[in-house]
């Protein structure tokens, strides 16, 4: 479980969180959403251990964060993969670090990318891959250390409509098959409804609302109108005064 | 992809037919023996490769090698150093600033006092020119790697030392790569120079003797001998950057 306690970060001129508080239970998901620069990404790196509060503290099953922790998994925007490494060497550079038998890091890595369905482009690097293939390994990536925290920062915000919608559905797929603890963070109201089991609405460097989500789960959820009608509910805090 | 290789021939045979062309054209007009034809040239080139310009050319080849081993063996971890931290920086940055400008070509008489009219003093000329190019290009290298991949390497549980050899040192090479050819040319040119003092052996004195000997196609020959030194020079770097960065050099 992240409980997260009266948590501010100060970058010196201003305050990027201020008086944040969020419990987040253990195999649940969690989309952050708001406007850009509110702080959302922000409060993932510190969740990720990337950054130091200034104020408050992190706890994660109890235990107060301090710097990077080994389960926690991170997928950045621009997903972080290394232009001169291919599919196959992104996905086991993590892995490596931790696990020395050779055999059992190929037999993980060849393992995920056909979960990923991403295996015939092993020997490819970034730059020949497209958009949604690049953020497959980039979660592949993340993936094969089986986290039991899995933090996303805006992953498919670079993606067409298409494309992106795929990726969300991969997503909860992999939420759905090994439910592990998922806080996404996101500026699209539909990925947060359809991602969400609870979705946290920030504005300038604060929670503003924290709405649980009665229908995340449903795979099919985009064709039903009680999306909408959550989405519209979103909406309406995301751009209200309040 | 076979198109393609047929171009980039095309392109080196046409490269090399104008070289020719004008150096025909300025043979001809110039017509004297100062300017020797280019078959002439190549002719004597090609005997001359029997004798003993193969020993001068290994000299010249030597000299640069150790220089550019040196340079990079110092400026390299010096470089890096610079780009990682900001204290570093402050120590080295300004001291760099000073001497990078300075015409490094004019310490040859102190560089002969201080290491002798052998190579040693060849070689540190040569990798004083060099090795700040080298520094300059690994610190700013560093600079440019975008924080998203410190944030993913530290996240994936990385050491220090690996994210140096996933991150920081692939991402300074192309640049390094590209640093040693903008140095290469200085390089020659300070080579040649320096061996025109104290030496008996170099591709640099070989041009200058036979000049001053009024032996013009031998002249022409060791001219000819110092630009395939270069162009094989140019063609190692090329090849070694093919090899150590092929995702830079992707068909699609």
């Amino acid at each position: 479980m992240i409980q997260v306690r009266n948590l501010g970060i100060d970058f010196g001129s201003e305050w990027a969180l201020k008086n944040i508080d969020l419990d987040i239970p253990s195999n649940t998901t969690c989309a952050i959403i708001g406007p850009s620069g509110c702080g959302k990404t922000t409060l993932l790196c510190v969740l990720a251990g990337l950054l130091v509060p200034t104020a408050g503290q992190v706890l994660i099953d109890g235990q107060q964060l301090r710097g990077i922790r080994k389960n926690t998994g991170l997928i950045l925007q621009n997903n972080g993969l290394l232009p001169w490494k291919t599919t196959w060497k992104n996905v086991e550079l993590g892995l490596r670090t931790r696990q020395p038998d050779r055999k059992i890091v190929n037999e993980k890595v060849y393992s995920i990318l056909k979960q990923m369905e991403i295996s015939e482009f092993r020997n490819k690097y970034p730059a020949q891959l497209s958009g949604g293939q690049k953020q497959r390994t980039a979660i592949a990536r993340t993936l094969v250390l089986e986290p039991d925290i899995l933090l996303l920062d805006e992953a498919s915000s670079a993606l067409d409509a298409i494309t992106r919608e795929q990726l969300q559905n991969l997503i909860l797929e992999i939420y759905k098959n090994k439910p592990t603890t998922l806080v996404l963070v996101t500026h699209s109201i539909e990925e947060a409804v359809f991602l969400g089991q609870k979705i946290v609405v920030m504005k300038k460097a604060q929670i503003k609302h924290i709405m649980s989500n009665p229908f995340f789960g449903d795979a099919d959820i985009r064709t039903k109108p009680d999306y909408y009608n959550v989405c519209m509910e979103v909406r309406k805090r995301l751009c209200g005064d309040a | 992809m076979k198109v393609l290789r047929r171009t980039f021939n095309i392109r080196k045979i046409y490269g090399l037919a104008v070289v020719i062309c004008l150096w025909e054209i300025i043979h001809f007009i110039v017509n004297s023996k100062i300017v020797p034809g280019p078959y002439e040239t190549a002719k004597a080139f090609l005997g001359l490769l029997s004798g003993n310009l193969v020993l001068h050319i290994l000299s010249s080849l030597f000299r640069v090698l150790s220089a550019i081993s040196v340079s990079a063996a110092a400026g390299v971890p010096l470089g890096l150093l610079t780009g990682m931290s900001r204290k570093a920086d402050s120590f080295i940055s300004p001291v760099m600033y000073i001497l990078y400008p300075i015409p490094k070509i004019a310490f040859l008489p102190v560089f002969m006092i201080l290491f002798g009219l052998g190579n040693s003093s060849k070689i540190v000329l040569v990798t004083s020119i060099i090795i700040f190019q080298i520094m300059l290009s690994a610190r700013d290298g560093v600079r440019e790697i975008p924080q998203e991949f410190y944030y993913s390497a530290r996240s994936l549980g990385l050491s220090m030392f690996q994210i140096y050899m996933h991150i920081v040192v692939p991402a300074v090479l192309p640049k390094l790569f590209s640093a040693m050819r903008i140095s290469m040319g200085m390089c020659i040119a300070a080579l040649f120079f320096s061996e025109n003092f104290s030496t008996t052996f170099g591709i640099g004195y070989f041009i200058m003797n036979c000049w001053v000997m009024a032996d013009y196609l031998h002249m022409f020959a060791g001219i000819l001998a110092l630009s395939l030194m270069g162009m094989l020079m140019f063609k190692v770097i090329d090849y070694a950057e093919k090899k150590l960065c092929p995702w830079l050099h992707l068909d699609s």
